[in-house]
């Protein structure tokens, strides 16, 4: 009956969920939005450091399924110390991942957060994979400068 | 129980299967004589009903007039008349919410609705009365999902019009005494409407003896096909009612200007009909009575209590509601410390073991009870002691999997 061969939950995805290492406050944040998944409950703050167009820091709090949130959490391992169109371009090809199919060259840029791309024969945990990498690009796109 | 718990399982295609199905309060499985009703209809009786004066349309229309009379004589209401055929409970609620509450309410007037309820009854409500300028009103329960009488009466106003209550919580278990809570409404003049989706597929249900004036109900949840769903309503205020949905079979005459509306039930039934569905559910319902509720609710009360218990050795689940076994109906709604409702329904899934995740459309009663989200099982007679152990187990293996050290 059990079928360990399909399990998404393995050891680095529960990793990132129950040790989070971007799980936390950012004072000096400069860029700030909330991402929610309503019907689940998933709901984090993103939170991060742009100067010259590079993500110099980046974290995020909240609550949600292990999905989401280590799926933040890898993001952001990601895109620390990358540049800010760097950044989108990766979060464009975890979307197609999750979405759609990418090449196994693609896989390999997306590091750890390669892992997730099981989800995507589980629609119903596809808004959960997203979620920080929604947010992150709803960030970019409508300029959530703080102050 | 008269026959065999294996014998029973043969009678449903999918519990030969390899999955533990723990989610009935959400839809119940289906036996082979409701599936094979729905192909029967199609393949021997098949006609537009209502309408066509040609023998098949006349068979048609026979076999979806007897359902009504098979609901009418289940539920014990005074004539089929009173039966009127929906998609289901959501529908005969919103039903009973734009055709009756619309007409009737006033600004200022007020609906209680108890804070056990599923959104398909409560945002009906919420609805007519924000159209109306009325106001709905919260009765709370205590922890154990308990209303009682003294709560419900200092609840009741003058100005309220309608209760919404329903008969088993499809979140705690919990069966409100429906009776009484009628007969106080009625005291003040108001009337009742009851939920019963999760209750007319486990315990007796009588309108007359209840004397509720509305009852909504799936079935689909009750081993009847998904689509069709019944209102019952008291049929002096069925008749006073305007029509809820406008069109064909639902009318006498139509000139340029205006139409009379045809009597009950088929004021309410505007548009083709879903006979086969409710051929299907006459089906579903002459199988619950040959099993018995009797039967069933003894075994749904076992199988609840060693749910219990062995949800009871994980010291990581907190069950909610009552702690008595008897107050659940098979509905186990639960919390595993440390783990989201979605990661505990994605690896029971990995065992094939059904559950529901998430805030079982009763969001107002998790906020209350101050719960984010929770997973549920849900039990029917036709589950087994297996599928409890293979839910207890799989649960077991959940938090380790998710990396805690235990």
């Amino acid at each position: 009956m059990q079928n360990n061969a399909n399990t998404f939950y393995n050891e680095i995805l529960t990793e990132h969920n129950l040790h989070p290492y971007h799980k936390h406050a950012l004072p000096d944040a400069n860029f700030e939005l909330e991402g929610v998944n309503p019907n689940c409950g998933d709901d984090i703050v993103l939170r991060l450091k742009v100067e010259d167009d590079v993500i110099v820091d980046g974290a995020y709090e909240g609550d949600g399924c292990a999905i989401s949130q280590a799926s933040a959490d890898m993001m952001l391992d990601l895109i620390i110390g990358k540049k800010k169109e760097e950044a989108l371009r990766l979060s464009d090809i975890f979307s197609r991942m999750i979405k759609d199919k990418i090449t196994e060259e693609e896989r390999e840029e997306l590091e750890e957060a390669g892992i997730l791309q099981d989800i995507s024969h589980m629609p119903m945990r596809v808004k959960c994979a997203m979620l920080g990498w929604r947010t992150f690009r709803g960030m970019m796109e409508t300029d959530q400068q703080t102050e | 129980m008269g026959r065999d718990i294996t014998e029973i399982r043969a009678d449903f295609p999918l519990l030969t299967g390899e999955y533990a199905y723990l989610d009935s309060a959400a839809t119940s499985q289906k036996p082979q004589v409701v599936i094979d009703a729905e192909k029967e209809f199609y393949e021997k009786y098949n006609a537009n009903p209502l309408r066509g004066l040609y023998e098949l349309s006349v068979e048609a229309t026979k076999r979806y007039e007897e359902a009504r009379e098979v609901v009418r004589e289940f539920i014990g209401a005074a004539s089929a008349e009173e039966i009127i055929f929906t998609r289901n409970a959501t529908e005969s609620l919103n039903l009973v919410a734009y055709s009756y509450a619309m007409s009737k309410l006033q600004e200022g007037d007020e609906i209680l609705v108890t804070i056990l309820e599923h959104h398909s009854n409560f945002l009906p409500w919420l609805n007519a009365a924000k159209r109306c300028g009325a106001k709905v009103n919260f009765l709370e329960c205590d922890g154990q999902g308990r209303i009682t009488e003294e709560a419900f009466r200092a609840a009741l106003t003058e100005r309220t019009v309608l209760v919404a209550m329903t008969q088993i919580s499809n979140v705690l278990g919990c069966e409100n005494d429906i009776k009484r809570f009628a007969a106080i409404t009625h005291e003040q003049g108001a009337v009742f409407v009851t939920d019963g989706a999760q209750s007319v597929p486990h315990i007796p249900v009588n309108v007359r003896e209840l004397d509720v004036d509305f009852l909504a109900f799936s079935g689909h949840k009750m081993l009847g096909p998904m689509g069709i769903g019944v209102l019952y309503g008291k049929r002096k205020l069925l008749d006073k009612m305007p029509p809820f949905l406008y069109g064909g079979e639902m009318i006498e005459t139509v000139t340029r200007t205006g139409a009379t509306y045809a009597e009950l039930p088929h004021k309410f039934e505007a548009g083709t009909v879903n006979a086969a569905g409710a051929y299907g559910l006459s089906k579903a319902i002459a199988y619950i009575r040959q099993i018995g509720f009797d039967a069933i609710r003894e075994r749904e009360d076992t199988l609840t209590q060693y749910a219990f218990k062995r949800l009871r050795e994980n010291p990581y689940v907190t069950i909610l509601g009552s702690e008595d076994p008897a107050d659940h109906h098979g509905i186990l709604t639960f919390q595993l410390e440390g783990v989201h409702p979605h990661d505990v329904s994605a690896i029971l899934d990995e065992s094939k073991v059904c559950v529901r995740a998430g805030h079982h459309c009763a969001q107002p009663l998790l906020k209350y009870m101050q719960v984010p989200s929770t997973t549920r099982a849900s039990l029917a007679f036709y589950n087994t002691t297996e599928e409890i152990d293979r839910l207890a187990e799989a649960l077991g293996t959940v938090r380790r999997k998710l990396g805690y050290a235990e």
